[in-house]
C-alpha cells in the first residue's frame, strides 16, 4: 500500500505546500523550485560549455556537443531504466498500481525525448570529427535501434483498452526492452567501432579527462537530472489527470445509457 | 567558422527540444485538470 501512495502521488508535497497552487496545471511549489533549479544548472552548462571549459587536443572546440550529448545519453539510460522498474514494480506487486505504469510511461517519454537528442547531437558531432552525420557503426546503430524501440513502447501505450491492460502489455515490453541498453552501452567493445570507448565510467577507473572538461560534464549531469525530474513528474501528474478524466468520461457515458434503458 | 555553428546549433537542439516539449506538456497539464474534481489531483 506504501508503493502504492507513492506512485499514485510522485513528489506529491505536504498540504501546506499547496495553498499557492493554482486551480489548473500539475505545478506545486517543489516542482516550481526544481524547474528553477534547472534553469540555474541549464545557464551554468550553458557558460562553462560554451565558454569556460577549454578545447580539446584531439577534437578541438567540438568537444562542447559533448557536453550536452554525453549526459543525454545517460538520462536517456537511467529513464529507461526507471521506466523498467516501476514497470516491474506494476506487474510483480500484488496491488497493481496503476501510479507505476504511470510514472513508468512519463520517464520513457522524457528517455525518448533525450535519446532523440542524443542521436541529434552525435550527429553533429560526428560531422565535424568523422566527416559525416551518420555511419552504421554498431554504437549508433543500436543507439537508433533503441531510439525506435522506446518509440514503440510509447505507442503500444497508446493502443485501445483499460488502463490494467494498457499497463500490462506495456510493463511487459518495458522489461524487455530495457535489456538493450547493455548491449548499447558495452556495442564499443564488443564491435569494431567508430565511437569511442567511455572516457569516465572506465572499467580500469582511470578518468581520462582534464578537471574542468569533467566538471562542465558534471554540470552537464546534474542540470540534465533536475530537467529529467521536473519532467518526469510533471508528465506522470498528467497522465494521471487523463486517466482520471477517461473514468469520468466513462462514468458519464455508463450512467447516460443506463437512463436511456431505465 | 563551420564549427560555432554546429556546436551552437546542439545546444540549441537540445534546449530547443527540451523548452518545447516543457511547454507543450504545462499546456496539456492545465487543459485536462481544468475540469477535474480536486480529489482526482493529489498533488494539490
Amino acid at each position: 500500500m506504501i508503493g502504492e501512495h507513492v506512485a499514485d502521488t510522485l513528489a506529491t508535497e505536504p498540504s501546506a505546500a499547496s495553498d499557492d497552487v493554482a486551480s489548473s496545471g500539475t505545478a506545486t511549489r517543489a516542482t516550481r523550485l526544481l524547474g528553477a533549479a534547472a534553469l540555474v544548472g541549464v545557464a551554468w552548462l550553458a557558460a562553462f560549455g560554451l565558454g569556460f571549459s577549454p578545447a580539446d587536443r584531439d577534437q578541438r572546440e567540438s568537444v562542447r556537443i559533448l557536453y550536452v550529448h554525453v549526459p543525454s545519453a545517460w538520462l536517456a539510460y537511467l529513464a529507461f531504466v526507471v521506466t523498467a522498474v516501476a514497470s516491474g514494480l506494476y506487474l510483480f506487486r500484488r496491488s497493481h498500481a496503476l501510479g507505476w505504469d504511470r510514472v513508468a510511461g512519463a520517464s520513457a517519454e522524457v528517455g525518448v525525448l533525450f535519446m532523440g537528442i542524443t542521436l541529434v547531437s552525435g550527429m553533429l558531432w560526428g560531422r565535424l570529427t568523422w566527416g559525416v552525420f551518420w555511419e552504421w557503426d554498431a554504437r549508433l546503430t543500436t543507439t537508433a535501434f533503441l531510439f525506435v524501440t522506446y518509440v514503440g513502447y510509447l505507442a503500444v501505450r497508446g493502443l485501445g483498452g483499460s488502463h490494467q491492460q494498457r499497463a500490462r502489455r506495456s510493463a511487459v515490453l518495458a522489461l524487455l526492452a530495457v535489456l538493450e541498453i547493455p548491449l548499447v552501452h558495452w556495442s564499443v567493445r564488443l564491435w569494431r567501432s567508430l565511437h569511442q570507448e567511455a572516457t569516465v565510467l572506465r572499467p580500469d577507473g582511470d578518468v581520462k579527462m582534464d578537471g574542468l572538461m569533467l566538471f562542465t560534464l558534471f554540470v552537464g549531469i546534474v542540470a540534465f537530472t533536475l530537467m529529467y525530474a521536473w519532467l518526469v513528474v510533471h508528465r506522470q501528474r498528467t497522465l494521471a489527470a487523463e486517466d482520471a478524466a477517461d473514468d469520468a468520461g466513462l462514468d458519464r457515458a455508463l450512467a447516460a445509457r443506463r437512463a436511456e434503458v431505465g | 567558422m563551420e564549427d560555432a555553428g554546429f556546436i551552437i546549433g546542439s545546444y540549441v537542439v537540445t534546449f530547443g527540444a527540451v523548452a518545447t516539449y516543457a511547454v507543450w506538456l504545462a499546456r496539456r497539464a492545465r487543459r485536462v485538470t481544468r475540469d477535474l474534481p480536486d480529489h482526482a489531483k493529489p498533488w494539490t
